[in-house]
């Protein structure tokens, strides 16, 4: 079942807007041309945008108008960039950050 | 050079920046979002005439307007600092700096998280985040979804989510902890929903907007109170029942409920699952004031007002010169608030470039602003008028040891 408001009661149809392609983690998904990019990919049904840095538990969007950062994925090479903020392109390469080496932590039990 | 930067394009920052423009100036608004409109844009809901207020139709009439007059707009363009340098303000952006005698801030406001077990998992947003992907960006936060908090927004936007075809298993309590205290006390919940009664369909909840006058029949509004909820637009609105937990492996898929008491304590047992898809949070509205802090203007927490708000008179000045507020970064309030103050505004600016003749203008706005408040449909805190006093008065205070240059 689609997730895209094609006819609203109030709102009216969906005006047409241009196609465009671009991968999330290497596979193809298909979305509007400027929308942003957190509704191209909930419109795919991506809810999972990146894992946590440390924990590695999964996250997605939070507030969709910037404020939380809890969309941040890499764009085109280019890391920490908010998905609710960016207007998609055409064959842009959106990929998923995960968990990293975490530097602080308590070495002493394993270490030993 | 600008004689005016406005930072924001809400209501507040659009109307100001019209205005300014009005009065000769060159004027810039700068913002983060790729459409102009803010909050503005989300907004819909019918009002007591019958028409629609279309937020998205509001905003492109207010940025067609800015555009007409001159106004440059600099859209998906974070500020991260300003400064004072001389007389100048510098704002710094992640595109370019930019320079101006005058600046507004009408940055809005921001939702207060409600942290609840599980409230990290993909599907759970604010319930701001549905709003603006159902109503702006047209896609659905999902198939089924939980609004955790029961207030002014997130009843409103429960009936959008309704509009678009988005089923909405119920609007329900956050469990009482030491952070949602009063959001999960049903009387206090009652007392602030009582509000929004006058946009509800429901007799129980009209009726109730009417007899609920003291707190003798709020007590019994809420221990009477049905177990199964009432029902505003078909959804129901269970203030007797709070979300215990938000469940999922990877992503949500669902909720565990249980029944509390008047006082808000789980009733042991009582505990069911609900399924669904996604699950909004709503804690309510809080001025977005970061920028202000920066330029080291004083700031007050008012309640009423939503939370920490710089220091500003009706004229929606500073004490910091050449620093202007404009909207819900002074306090929370509807739209059609924000716009008011922005003109109050954009004509204090127009004023200190040395524009003639505003005295009055200023005047009549100051009043309009003041009338617009008074017939607002939806008013987010009941007592905001006494909290726009305190802030005067503090202002007043503030004039007292202290000297502003004026204009």
């Amino acid at each position: 079942m689609t997730l895209r408001v094609t006819d609203h009661p109030i709102l009216g149809k969906l005006e047409k807007k241009k196609a465009v392609t671009f991968t999330f983690n290497d596979k193809q998904y298909t979305g509007y041309e400027d929308e942003s990019l957190a509704a191209a990919l909930l419109a795919n049904e991506i809810r999972t945008l990146r894992h946590h840095e440390e924990s590695g538990s999964s996250r997605g969007i939070y507030c969709n108008i910037g404020h939380c950062f809890e969309c941040r994925v890499s764009i085109n090479g280019k890391q920490g960039v908010r998905a609710c903020l960016t207007p998609l392109k055409g064959n842009m390469i959106v990929e998923s950050h995960g968990k990293l080496p975490t530097p602080v932590r308590d070495w002493r039990s394993s270490d030993e | 050079m600008n004689n005016v930067i406005i930072i924001g394009s809400g209501p507040a920052g659009l109307t100001a920046a019209i205005t300014c423009a009005q009065k000769g100036l060159e004027v810039s608004v700068i913002d983060e979002y790729m459409k102009p409109g803010g909050r503005l844009l989300g907004q819909l809901y019918e009002q007591p005439d019958g028409s629609w207020w279309n937020g998205i139709n509001e905003s492109k009439k207010l940025f067609q307007q800015a555009v007409n007059l001159g106004v440059q707009f600099y859209l998906e363009t974070p500020v991260f600092n300003i400064e004072k340098k001389d007389s100048l303000w510098v704002v710094y952006t992640d595109k370019e700096t930019f320079q101006t005698t005058n600046l507004l801030l009408a940055t809005g406001a921001a939702e207060a998280p409600v942290p609840i077990p599980g409230w990290t998992l993909p599907g759970v947003m604010s319930i701001g985040a549905a709003q603006i992907m159902t109503n702006v960006h047209r896609v659905k936060p999902g198939n089924r979804g939980l609004i955790i908090g029961i207030n002014v927004l997130s009843s409103a936007i429960a009936m959008e989510l309704k509009l678009a075809g988005v089923d909405i298993a119920c609007l329900a309590l956050p469990k009482n902890n030491q952070i949602t205290h009063e959001s999960a006390h049903p009387k206090k919940v009652l007392d602030s929903l009582l509000h929004v009664a006058h946009m509800a369909p429901s007799t129980f909840v009209k009726l109730g907007s009417k007899l609920m006058k003291n707190n003798f029949m709020k007590e019994l509004g809420v221990t009477f109170y049905p177990r199964n909820g009432v029902k505003m637009w078909d959804i129901p609105i269970q203030l007797k029942k709070a979300v215990i937990e938000i469940y999922g492996e990877q992503e949500v898929e669902g909720v565990t409920i249980a029944s509390i008491s008047s006082k808000g304590e789980v009733i042991e047992g009582s505990e069911e699952n609900i399924a669904v898809d996604f699950v909004c949070i709503a804690g309510g509205l809080y001025p977005l004031a970061e920028l202000a802090a920066l330029t080291g203007c004083p700031f007050h927490y008012i309640e009423e007002l939503g939370g920490y708000v710089p220091l500003h008179n009706e004229q929606m000045m500073t004490p910091v010169e050449g620093l202007f507020v404009a909207g819900n970064i002074t306090g929370i309030e509807g739209a059609k608030v924000a716009a008011a103050q922005g003109k109050i505004a954009g004509l204090s600016i127009a004023k200190r470039s040395g524009k003639h003749q505003l005295d009055e203008d200023l005047k009549d706005a100051v009043q309009q602003g003041a009338d617009t408040r008074k017939n607002a449909y939806i008013q987010f805190h009941p007592e905001v008028d006494s909290g726009r006093r305190r802030i005067q008065e503090e202002w007043e205070e503030y004039l007292v040891n202290n000297t502003v240059q004026f204009f």
